[in-house]
């Protein structure tokens, strides 16, 4: 049966179970289990070191876990994850692209690493789609943080992924830019049922964006639930507020 | 433009101090024809090398390393594709090396006839070799090894023979030499242009080493991505 069949729509896109990341000196990820349903965005939260990334990246298989098991479309990560990081893509504000290319030149690269059927189409509306049209013939050195945000955002939607792991990914946007961004996300979302594990450090973003948040602190999630319901679970009034108790190692 | 800067220099260089050199050695019999050949061939030798593990740098530098390894891409085909760049590269240097050559020394690299074809490949799957196991020590140790990018195919030079007959070497260097592919392309290239004779048998020798090289850096290369990523430095080097 296809994953993205009718009658798979509320299974999870992704189980995550005991999932546990040591490190020599750290234990950065420990025993964190969650789930994404199709459609939903889930808000990955926490101080800096929380585990954040080291979680995506194992759900990426570039980290291999210590413990625990990920089943992303129903599939064991471990055992298919070539066939499973088809329907997958990523942006991080960390990660940039090859900058000997220009954006056209990069976007139909990965258009090919991905077996993008109609390529061209592909590119050419992602380049209106993130407005970069004008810039397509420029060389990706010569972009401002806040274009290379965007060609990873359109580099990331090349292939009509399933599941989009974004890792701060307006970071370097300007607000104009990035309220646009994250409409076109929720606008993705909403037309094509995108699941979306989000993380960023703008809380207001993140309370706009995600339907459920997991707030990780050490490598373990001490909070889960709609962002509304974890302000009222710490009786603060916002997210940051939230934030800051937790950040702070203040006694919950 | 740097894949032509450095052999270029290269080649102007040691061509004018060969054809000065060979003023004074008159009873060296194709004094220019050795050295310039030697340099052409052992370019081809550090480029392919460099295609490997300067390609693979330069994903690291532009920090793109994660967007491909997220991909469907394998490692192992990644590396396919550094030694495609690998043999584009050196193709193209080589070839404006040799015409360089014909220029300005009346060198003609293509006297060597179709020896020149098994010793280009052996110097390529060697160079590959080299660029594999760089590619996976700069992953393994990170910054602090992204010099071996250069340097580890000059560790070779001594015990290729390049310049000079193995016979040359002390004795343990010799033995040490025999185990380096390079050094029965360059003793072969010798042997083509003073006695016209193609050393079949050095050379199918040298190319059997060479499958296990490439084999045996396949299967480092390998092991150790499943190391990195286990240790978390892939995303360490990539990021």
């Amino acid at each position: 049966m296809d994953y993205f069949s009718v009658e798979r729509m509320f299974e999870p896109v992704i189980e995550v179970q005991g999932l546990t990341k040591v490190f020599p000196s750290v234990k950065a990820v420990d025993t964190v289990s969650f789930h994404i349903y199709p459609g939903e965005i889930l808000g990955l939260l926490g101080p800096n070191g929380a585990g954040k990334t080291t979680i995506i990246h194992m759900l990426l298989g570039l980290t291999t876990p210590t413990a625990g098991e990920i089943k992303v479309f129903g599939l064991d990560l471990k055992e298919h994850r070539e066939e499973i990081v088809q329907d997958v893509n990523f942006s991080s504000t960390y990660v940039s692209m090859p900058n000997s290319l220009t954006v056209k030149e990069c976007l139909r690269v990965y258009a090919r690493l991905y077996d993008v059927k109609e390529r061209e189409d592909r590119v050419s509306e992602l380049l209106r789609t993130f407005e970069i049209e004008h810039i397509q013939n420029r060389l990706i050195r010569h972009l401002s943080s806040g274009q290379q945000t965007r060609l990873n955002l359109a580099k990331a939607l090349i292939n009509n992924p399933k599941l989009l792991f974004l890792d701060e990914p307006t970071a370097s946007m300007d607000p104009d830019i990035a309220d646009k961004t994250r409409r076109l996300l929720r606008r993705i979302k909403k037309e094509r049922n995108l699941s979306i594990l989000y993380t960023s450090h703008n809380m207001v973003e993140m309370e706009e964006m995600s339907d459920r948040i997991l707030f990780l602190h050490h490598g373990k999630i001490i909070a889960s639930g709609r962002p509304q319901e974890v302000v009222k679970s710490y009786k603060r009034k916002t997210l940051e507020e939230v934030f800051l108790k937790i950040a702070r190692e203040e006694k919950v | 433009m740097e894949i032509f800067y450095w052999p270029l220099l290269d080649l102007l260089v040691w061509g004018f101090v060969t054809v000065y050199l060979s003023r004074f050695r008159q009873n060296l019999p194709g004094f220019v024809t050795f050295f310039i050949g030697a340099l052409i061939l052992w370019d081809i030798l550090f480029r392919s090398h460099q295609g490997i593990s300067v390609s693979f740098l330069e994903d690291v530098w532009s920090r793109n390393l994660l967007n491909l390894f997220a991909s469907p891409l394998s490692p192992a085909e990644y590396i396919l594709s550094l030694m495609t760049v690998s043999m584009v590269k050196l193709i193209t240097t080589a070839s404006v090396m040799a015409l360089l050559a014909w220029i300005f020394y009346s060198f003609n690299i293509f006297l060597l006839g179709m020896a020149l074809i098994p010793f280009i490949l052996n110097l390529i799957i060697m160079g590959w070799a080299i660029g594999i196991v760089t590619t996976a020590l700069i992953l393994r140790f990170g910054q602090e090894a992204e010099v071996l990018a250069w340097a580890l195919g000059f560790l070779f030079m001594p015990v290729s023979a390049v310049f000079y007959p193995v016979a040359v070497l002390p004795s343990l260097l010799q033995t040490v030499s025999r185990f380096i592919p390079a050094s029965y392309v360059f003793e072969g290239m010798r042997a083509v242009i003073n006695t016209g004779q193609f050393p079949v048998q050095a050379l199918l020798w040298s190319f059997g080493i060479n499958a296990v090289y490439i084999l045996a850096a396949g299967l480092f290369f390998k092991w150790n991505f499943a190391v990195v990523k286990r240790k978390g430095l892939l995303v360490r080097i990539g990021e």
